[in-house]
This record gives C-alpha cells, sequence and structure tokens, in this order.
C-alpha cells in the first residue's frame, strides 16, 4: 500500500495506492500532476505523510534522499545519458547485464544497444528511458507526460510494451497523462486533479465516458469551416487529430462560426452539432 | 642581434601548464557549485571569480605582491615554516597566474554546467547516484566543448599574461623571464628583429591553438555513432 497525504505551494491531497496497481492522473496543465511526481520521487518538497509499503518516504522530521527512494521515472524529453550507448545508459543505473538485455529485448531495442542516444528517434529514445527507468526494480514507476511527445503510431506502440512490461514487472505505476485513449487502455484507476486537489477518482470509464442521457455517442471537437452548399450547410469539424464534414441546418449555421468548440453526437439517425 | 634563445617560451608554457591543472581542479567544484546552487551567496562569488576580468593587471599584481611578501601573514608564514619565497620566482608567478586566469577557467566551465538539460542529472540522482558520481560520469563528459575550451583559453591567456607577471616575477632569466616579459625587454634595448621573431612565433602558435579548439568543437556537433 502506497500512502500520500502531502500538502505544499501547489499540492494539498490525500491518495492511497495499491501496490501493483496502474495508476493515471489527468488534468489541466498548471493543476500539479507533474509536481505531484516529482514529489513523490523527492526531486521537489513538500510537507506530509509518503509511506510506500513500510519504507517511509517522507514524514514530519524525515525526508528521504533521491538517490535512497528507489523509484522509476520518465521524463517527457527522454533525460538520456547522451555521452552513453544506449546499454551504458542502462548500466550506468545497475550492472546487471541479463536485467538490460530483457528489457532491451521487450522494448525491441536489442539492436540499437550500441548507438548513442542522439542517433535515435523519439520513439526509440522513449523505449530506452523506460528501460532505463525500471532497471533498479523500481517501487515506484513514475511517467511524466511520457508518449505525448510522439505521433499517433509509435505512442500505440509505446503504449502496448508499457503494458507488457507492467504485466511482466507488475511495477506500481504512475503515469501523468491527456490522452484518454492512453488512459482507457494502460490504467485501471484515473485520479483528475485541478489547482492541486482530487476532485475526481474511479474507474477510467466512470471518469472518461462522457455521454450523457440517450445519446449514442459524442465527441467534442472545433468548428473550422462552415460553408454553403446549395440549400444546405456544411460544417468542417476537427476532433481529435481527425477533420469531419457534418451537414446542418441554416438555423444551426446561424449559431456557429469558425472556432467555436461543438458537441457532435448522434441519437438515432440525425447527427447534432450543439454548441458548448 | 644577441642569440636567440628559447628558455623564456619553454618558462611561459610550464607556467601555463601548471596553472592550467591547478585551476582545472580548483574549479571544477566550483563551477559545478555555482551552476547547481540556489545560495544566494552565487552572485557575490560570481562577482569574485570575474574580478581578475576587470581589474587592471598591476592592481591584482600589487594586491598579490603585498599579500605574498615576506611582511605578509602568508608570506612570512611560508618562509618561517617552508623557507619558501613566493614573490620574485617561479612559485610566485604560478599563485599569480592561477588569480589572473580564474575567471578563464571558471565561466567557461559553468555555462556548460548550466547548459546541461535539469533532467539529466536528476534521472542520475533518481537511479542512485550522487551528486559527484553525476558529475564524474555524467556532468563532465557531456559538456567536451566547454572543457577544452576552458583549458585551452586558460593555458592561452596564462601565456599571454604580462602586467602581473612583471609585478610579481620581474624578470629573472629562467625563473620568472617569460616570452611576454622577453619580448618587453628586446623592444625596450630596440632588438626589434628578435622581437619580431618572438611575437611572429607568439601569434602563430596562438592561432594554430584556437583553430583546433573550434575545428574540435565544430566536430563535436556532428558527432554520432560510438567507433
Amino acid at each position: 500500500m502506497i500512502k500520500i497525504k502531502i500538502i505544499n505551494h501547489i499540492l494539498n491531497l490525500d491518495l492511497e495506492i495499491n501496490e501493483g496497481d496502474f495508476i493515471a492522473i489527468s488534468g489541466k496543465s498548471g493543476s500539479g500532476k507533474t509536481t505531484l511526481l516529482r514529489v513523490l520521487a523527492g526531486l521537489d518538497s513538500a510537507n506530509g505523510d509518503i509511506k510506500v509499503g513500510n519504507k517511509i518516504f517522507l514524514n514530519k522530521n524525515h525526508h528521504l534522499k533521491v538517490q535512497d527512494r528507489n523509484i522509476g521515472f520518465v521524463f517527457q524529453d527522454y533525460a538520456l545519458f547522451d555521452n552513453m550507448s544506449v546499454e551504458r545508459n542502462l548500466l550506468y543505473v545497475s550492472n546487471d547485464k541479463t536485467l538490460s538485455n530483457k528489457l532491451l529485448d521487450m522494448t525491441q531495442m536489442s539492436e540499437f544497444k550500441n548507438r548513442l542516444p542522439n542517433t535515435l528517434s523519439g520513439g526509440q529514445k522513449q523505449r530506452v528511458a523506460i528501460c532505463r527507468a525500471l532497471m533498479r526494480n523500481p517501487n515506484i514507476l513514475l511517467l511524466d507526460e511520457a508518449l505525448s511527445a510522439l505521433d499517433p503510431q509509435m505512442r500505440t506502440k509505446l503504449q502496448n510494451i508499457l503494458l507488457n512490461l507492467h504485466k511482466e514487472f507488475k511495477t506500481t505505476t504512475i503515469m501523468v497523462s491527456h490522452d484518454p485513449s492512453e488512459i482507457y487502455r494502460l490504467a485501471s484507476r484515473v485520479i483528475v486533479i485541478d489547482d492541486g486537489k482530487i476532485i475526481n477518482d474511479g474507474s477510467p470509464k466512470d471518469v472518461l465516458l462522457q455521454t450523457s442521457g440517450s445519446q449514442k455517442f459524442s465527441f467534442e471537437g472545433e468548428v473550422l469551416e462552415i460553408k454553403k452548399v446549395d440549400v444546405i450547410f456544411i460544417a468542417t469539424v476537427a476532433i481529435g487529430q481527425q477533420l469531419v464534414e457534418i451537414v446542418i441546418s441554416g438555423d444551426e449555421a446561424k449559431d456557429l462560426k469558425a472556432g467555436d468548440g461543438v458537441n457532435v453526437s448522434t441519437k438515432a439517425f440525425n447527427v447534432n452539432v450543439k454548441k458548448n | 642581434m644577441s642569440e636567440l634563445e628559447f628558455a623564456p617560451f619553454i618558462l611561459s608554457f610550464k607556467l601555463a601548464g601548471i596553472t592550467t591543472l591547478i585551476l582545472f581542479v580548483l574549479s571544477v567544484p566550483l563551477a559545478w557549485w555555482l551552476s547547481q546552487t540556489s545560495s544566494k551567496t552565487k552572485p557575490f562569488f560570481e562577482a569574485l571569480t570575474a574580478l581578475p576580468l576587470v581589474l587592471p593587471p598591476s592592481v591584482l599584481g600589487f594586491y598579490i605582491l603585498v599579500a605574498l611578501s615576506q611582511n605578509s601573514p602568508v608570506g612570512s608564514f611560508f618562509n618561517e615554516y617552508f623557507d619558501i619565497q613566493l614573490i620574485f620566482n617561479f612559485q610566485g608567478l604560478v599563485i599569480a597566474s592561477c588569480f589572473y586566469s580564474l575567471p578563464f577557467m571558471v565561466q567557461p566551465l559553468q555555462s556548460g554546467f548550466e547548459s546541461l538539460s535539469k533532467n539529466m542529472l536528476e534521472a542520475s540522482y533518481i537511479s542512485g547516484k550522487s551528486k559527484y558520481q553525476t558529475l564524474i560520469f555524467v556532468a563532465l563528459p557531456n559538456i567536451k566543448p566547454a572543457l577544452l575550451t576552458a583549458i585551452i583559453v586558460t593555458f592561452a591567456h596564462t601565456v599571454g599574461e604580462f602586467g602581473v607577471i612583471l609585478m610579481v616575477g620581474g624578470s629573472i632569466p629562467e625563473e620568472t623571464k617569460v616570452a611576454s616579459v622577453a619580448i618587453y625587454e628586446m623592444v625596450e634595448i630596440m632588438d626589434y628583429t628578435n622581437a619580431h621573431i618572438y611575437s611572429a612565433m607568439m601569434v602563430v602558435m596562438s592561432f594554430f591553438v584556437l583553430l583546433g579548439v573550434y575545428i574540435f568543437n565544430h566536430k563535436q556537433k556532428f558527432s554520432g555513432f560510438i567507433k
């Protein structure tokens, strides 16, 4: 059991996490997600108590050093040691060739083990960073928006790798993420933070599914353009990475302009476009 | 035209070599501390380190002379216990040069350390490594161009030292008469031929040393695979 109860200039929260869980932390930027990870790792200071199993990370008169916490941390910008080859990056943490070979194998990075980080692509670098974070068999693995700089295909690939690694090592993992599909695929619990406080906590399904009433599905999007074709209007709407064209009525078109945030939903046959 | 001798050059390079070595050992921890600290005393130490850049060499030389002379506590201590004189000899020149060239070693190192990704250093701490291990295995190898710049510029700057040396060391052949002082004396006695030869050698050598640094730094930017 991991018990976290911390207060500092940004955070004020109380949280319990089961060992072996995969937790996602979500919330607006500036809400304190990264600060929470940094406090857990011992990189930022806070008052309160943090206890991981029997190990006390933080209490009133004790602040366990970063070096002694045995944490794995993956940064968004990889933070690899540029002077060391891929394999040396791993062995620097712990001189365990069996583990490093296993990790590189599981992440399909074995063939790159003698390369320097600056010759790798973003997805390859992040795989190395994930391997490096697991080299100490950490108590907790912290992922700070680790995949958000990658393109969608690479992200999916790395999500699968993370899932496999989690199955294999059963490391308690806390991941900061903005991406609902990522959270849904990886995490068993989502904690939403706003202004340093927990505002929502539950299964990804409960927290993330945003349909209400009898709608079959609904998406949040942004109107890019509205054009008139004969007697109808066609709105081009960006939903996530995708663009869709939706037929709207003259009345709806009057209400909308480019740049408006809209909710696109269906019920029976019609597509409804409602201004937020 | 008197016979050309190389003793002043050898002395210059010996002085620069020893000074660079001492300064490197002292400046790495200082620059590392300056780059990492959030202490309020940092600007104070930064200003102190940069002082030799702006002071006239005569001012620096004068105070070093006063501080190391036999009448000063430092000078009399060394004289009494170790029977060492600190001025008008080679030891004195080394001490003076260390003060004079300090900013040329500290500043490139400090800006090198400051340019390192904060996350990379934190990744090392998270990996269980101390600040000392991080400095040796991560920080220093990742600032190679800054290291080389610091070493070469300190060396070159010490070779080019003149005012402080004249104040603290005078011009004793094979003891304190370095190349720059030798050139000054040649001009004084109107031995322009030798002054030309010495000066031209200084210009050519300095140019090639600097050229070497820039070529290395240029190549570093495009390094890739481990050979």
